[in-house]
Protein backbone atom coordinates (compact mmCIF):
# COMPACT_ATOMS: atom_id res chain seq x y z
CA UNK A 1 0.00 0.00 0.00
CA UNK A 2 1.10 3.88 -0.89
CA UNK A 3 2.48 5.54 2.57
CA UNK A 4 3.41 8.75 3.05
CA UNK A 5 7.38 9.15 2.82
CA UNK A 6 7.99 12.63 4.36
CA UNK A 7 6.61 14.07 7.57
CA UNK A 8 3.55 16.58 7.36
CA UNK A 9 4.91 19.62 9.18
CA UNK A 10 2.19 21.86 10.72
CA UNK A 11 3.53 24.71 8.82
CA UNK A 12 2.58 22.99 5.51
CA UNK A 13 -1.17 22.49 7.10
CA UNK A 14 -1.68 25.99 8.30
CA UNK A 15 -0.52 26.93 4.96
CA UNK A 16 -2.84 24.55 3.40
CA UNK A 17 -5.58 26.33 5.17
CA UNK A 18 -5.07 29.96 4.86
CA UNK A 19 -7.95 29.64 2.17
CA UNK A 20 -10.34 27.65 4.31
CA UNK A 21 -11.88 30.72 6.24
CA UNK A 22 -15.98 31.09 5.95
CA UNK A 23 -16.91 34.57 4.84
CA UNK A 24 -20.11 35.92 7.08
CA UNK A 25 -23.37 36.18 6.05
CA UNK A 26 -24.24 39.28 4.44
CA UNK A 27 -27.44 40.77 6.44
CA UNK A 28 -29.43 43.58 6.19
CA UNK A 29 -31.31 45.17 9.08
CA UNK A 30 -34.61 45.31 8.88
CA UNK A 31 -36.57 48.47 8.37
CA UNK A 32 -39.15 47.85 10.69
CA UNK A 33 -37.84 46.91 14.05
CA UNK A 34 -33.72 47.40 13.05
CA UNK A 35 -32.99 44.07 14.12
CA UNK A 36 -30.45 42.24 11.34
CA UNK A 37 -31.85 39.73 9.06
CA UNK A 38 -31.02 38.06 5.69
CA UNK A 39 -32.18 40.02 2.59
CA UNK A 40 -34.56 39.30 0.20
CA UNK A 41 -36.60 37.73 3.52
CA UNK A 42 -39.68 38.42 5.65
CA UNK A 43 -37.94 39.73 9.20
CA UNK A 44 -38.16 36.29 11.66
CA UNK A 45 -38.60 39.06 14.70
CA UNK A 46 -41.59 41.25 13.58
CA UNK A 47 -42.46 39.47 10.39
CA UNK A 48 -42.60 41.85 8.31
CA UNK A 49 -41.60 42.14 4.65
CA UNK A 50 -41.58 45.12 2.67
CA UNK A 51 -44.05 47.35 4.90
CA UNK A 52 -46.30 44.34 4.91
CA UNK A 53 -46.51 40.67 4.45
CA UNK A 54 -47.01 40.46 8.64
CA UNK A 55 -46.40 36.94 9.49
CA UNK A 56 -47.86 35.20 12.66
CA UNK A 57 -44.74 35.94 15.14
CA UNK A 58 -44.99 33.76 17.82
CA UNK A 59 -44.73 35.78 21.80
CA UNK A 60 -43.14 33.92 24.21
CA UNK A 61 -45.14 33.16 27.42
CA UNK B 1 -23.20 23.63 -16.83
CA UNK B 2 -27.31 23.90 -16.36
CA UNK B 3 -27.98 23.51 -19.64
CA UNK B 4 -30.99 22.26 -20.74
CA UNK B 5 -31.86 21.42 -17.19
CA UNK B 6 -34.87 24.08 -17.13
CA UNK B 7 -38.12 23.35 -14.53
CA UNK B 8 -38.47 21.27 -11.22
CA UNK B 9 -38.72 17.66 -10.85
CA UNK B 10 -38.99 17.68 -6.48
CA UNK B 11 -37.66 14.12 -6.79
CA UNK B 12 -40.76 12.74 -7.76
CA UNK B 13 -41.69 10.59 -10.66
CA UNK B 14 -44.37 12.58 -13.24
CA UNK B 15 -47.10 11.05 -11.84
CA UNK B 16 -46.29 12.14 -8.14
CA UNK B 17 -45.22 14.95 -8.96
CA UNK B 18 -48.41 16.21 -11.27
CA UNK B 19 -50.19 15.09 -8.41
CA UNK B 20 -48.46 17.47 -5.56
CA UNK B 21 -49.01 20.78 -8.20
CA UNK B 22 -52.45 20.04 -8.39
CA UNK B 23 -52.94 19.94 -4.64
CA UNK B 24 -50.48 23.47 -4.15
CA UNK B 25 -52.55 25.11 -7.27
CA UNK B 26 -56.31 23.80 -5.38
CA UNK B 27 -54.65 25.01 -2.19
CA UNK B 28 -54.07 28.25 -3.28
CA UNK B 29 -56.84 28.83 -5.42
CA UNK B 30 -59.04 28.60 -2.44
CA UNK B 31 -56.70 29.63 0.42
CA UNK B 32 -55.01 32.36 -1.12
CA UNK B 33 -52.02 31.81 0.70
CA UNK B 34 -50.27 28.90 1.10
CA UNK B 35 -46.74 27.83 3.11
CA UNK B 36 -44.26 25.43 1.77
CA UNK B 37 -40.94 25.36 0.51
CA UNK B 38 -39.08 27.99 -2.26
CA UNK B 39 -38.73 25.16 -4.54
CA UNK B 40 -42.48 24.12 -4.46
CA UNK B 41 -43.70 27.80 -4.43
CA UNK B 42 -41.55 28.18 -7.97
CA UNK B 43 -42.67 25.06 -9.50
CA UNK B 44 -46.56 25.98 -8.98
CA UNK B 45 -46.20 29.93 -10.15
CA UNK B 46 -46.98 28.79 -13.76
CA UNK B 47 -48.98 26.49 -13.29
CA UNK B 48 -51.75 28.70 -11.12
CA UNK B 49 -51.09 31.75 -13.86
CA UNK B 50 -52.25 29.18 -16.17
CA UNK B 51 -55.63 28.60 -14.20
CA UNK B 52 -56.08 32.35 -13.78
CA UNK B 53 -55.65 33.10 -17.47
CA UNK B 54 -58.37 30.08 -18.25
CA UNK B 55 -60.35 32.08 -14.92
CA UNK B 56 -60.40 35.03 -17.03
CA UNK B 57 -61.29 33.83 -20.62
CA UNK B 58 -64.12 32.55 -18.57
CA UNK B 59 -66.00 30.31 -21.43
CA UNK B 60 -67.42 27.41 -21.01
CA UNK B 61 -64.65 25.31 -22.41
CA UNK B 62 -62.26 27.27 -20.33
CA UNK B 63 -63.77 26.07 -17.16
CA UNK B 64 -63.90 22.29 -18.10
CA UNK B 65 -60.20 22.63 -18.98
CA UNK B 66 -59.73 24.25 -15.42
CA UNK B 67 -61.84 21.46 -14.17
CA UNK B 68 -59.71 18.69 -15.59
CA UNK B 69 -56.82 20.34 -13.78
CA UNK B 70 -57.90 21.22 -9.78
CA UNK B 71 -59.06 19.08 -7.77
CA UNK B 72 -62.51 20.29 -6.55
CA UNK B 73 -65.33 21.84 -7.94
CA UNK B 74 -65.61 24.65 -5.51
CA UNK B 75 -62.07 25.35 -6.18
CA UNK B 76 -63.33 26.13 -10.26
CA UNK B 77 -65.92 28.22 -8.54
CA UNK B 78 -63.63 30.22 -6.97
CA UNK B 79 -61.32 30.89 -9.14
CA UNK B 80 -63.49 31.73 -12.21
CA UNK B 81 -65.77 33.86 -9.46
CA UNK B 82 -63.64 35.48 -6.64
CA UNK B 83 -60.19 35.00 -8.12
CA UNK B 84 -60.01 35.69 -11.46
CA UNK B 85 -61.79 38.91 -11.79
CA UNK B 86 -59.29 41.04 -9.75
CA UNK B 87 -57.04 40.61 -12.56
CA UNK B 88 -58.56 42.28 -15.30
CA UNK B 89 -55.61 44.89 -16.36
CA UNK B 90 -52.81 42.64 -15.54
CA UNK B 91 -51.13 40.17 -17.76
CA UNK B 92 -49.49 37.78 -15.66
CA UNK B 93 -47.51 38.15 -12.40
CA UNK B 94 -50.53 37.23 -10.06
CA UNK B 95 -48.84 35.57 -7.13
CA UNK B 96 -46.18 37.05 -4.79
CA UNK B 97 -43.44 34.66 -2.80
CA UNK B 98 -41.66 35.91 -0.07
CA UNK B 99 -39.13 33.73 1.64
CA UNK B 100 -39.32 33.18 5.35
CA UNK B 101 -37.12 30.88 7.09
CA UNK B 102 -36.06 27.43 7.22
CA UNK B 103 -37.39 24.41 7.85
CA UNK B 104 -36.33 22.26 11.20
CA UNK B 105 -35.31 18.72 10.82
CA UNK B 106 -33.89 19.05 6.77
CA UNK B 107 -33.32 22.87 6.82
CA UNK B 108 -35.24 23.84 3.38
CA UNK B 109 -35.76 27.01 2.95
CA UNK B 110 -39.93 28.15 3.43
CA UNK B 111 -41.51 30.26 1.87
CA UNK B 112 -44.94 31.64 1.36
CA UNK B 113 -46.75 31.88 -2.00
CA UNK B 114 -49.79 34.33 -2.23
CA UNK B 115 -52.28 35.69 -4.51
CA UNK B 116 -51.67 39.25 -5.19
CA UNK B 117 -55.15 41.79 -4.30
CA UNK B 118 -55.76 38.64 -1.66
CA UNK B 119 -54.43 40.53 1.41
CA UNK B 120 -57.28 42.24 2.78
CA UNK B 121 -58.96 38.35 3.08
CA UNK B 122 -55.59 36.78 4.84
CA UNK B 123 -55.56 39.85 6.93
CA UNK B 124 -59.54 39.14 7.95
CA UNK B 125 -58.69 35.33 8.49
CA UNK B 126 -55.58 36.12 10.49
CA UNK B 127 -57.89 38.84 12.91
CA UNK B 128 -60.14 35.74 12.73
CA UNK B 129 -57.96 33.02 14.04
CA UNK B 130 -56.46 35.46 16.70
CA UNK B 131 -59.84 36.15 18.00
CA UNK B 132 -60.01 31.92 18.45
CA UNK B 133 -56.80 31.96 19.71
CA UNK B 134 -57.77 34.54 22.18
CA UNK B 135 -60.69 32.03 23.15
CA UNK B 136 -59.04 29.33 23.70
CA UNK B 137 -56.39 30.57 25.54
CA UNK B 138 -58.76 32.29 27.98
CA UNK B 139 -60.47 28.73 28.87
CA UNK B 140 -57.43 27.29 29.24
CA UNK B 141 -56.52 29.36 32.04
CA UNK B 142 -59.99 29.24 33.59
CA UNK B 143 -59.71 25.37 33.87
CA UNK B 144 -56.30 26.05 35.26
CA UNK B 145 -57.65 27.97 37.62
CA UNK B 146 -60.40 25.72 38.56
CA UNK B 147 -58.27 22.83 38.72
CA UNK B 148 -55.85 24.56 40.82
CA UNK B 149 -59.09 25.83 42.86
CA UNK B 150 -60.09 21.78 43.43
CA UNK B 151 -56.85 20.93 44.35
CA UNK B 152 -56.62 23.51 47.14
CA UNK B 153 -59.76 22.45 48.38
CA UNK B 154 -58.65 18.64 48.64
CA UNK B 155 -56.44 19.25 51.20
CA UNK B 156 -58.62 20.14 53.90
CA UNK B 157 -61.66 17.51 53.49
ZN1 LIG C 1 -38.25 43.23 11.79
Amino acid sequence: MPNPKRRHSKARTSKRRAHDALTSTGLSECPNCHERKLPHRACAKCGSYKGREVLEVKEAN
Amino acid sequence: MRHRNAGFKLGRNTSHRRALLRNLVTSIVLEDRVETTITKAKAVRPHVEKMITLGKKGDVHSRRQALAFLQTREAVTRLFDTVAPRYGDRNGGYLRIVRTGFQKGDGAEKAFIELLGAEAVLDEKRQKRAEVREKKREELQKALAEQQQQAGEEPQA
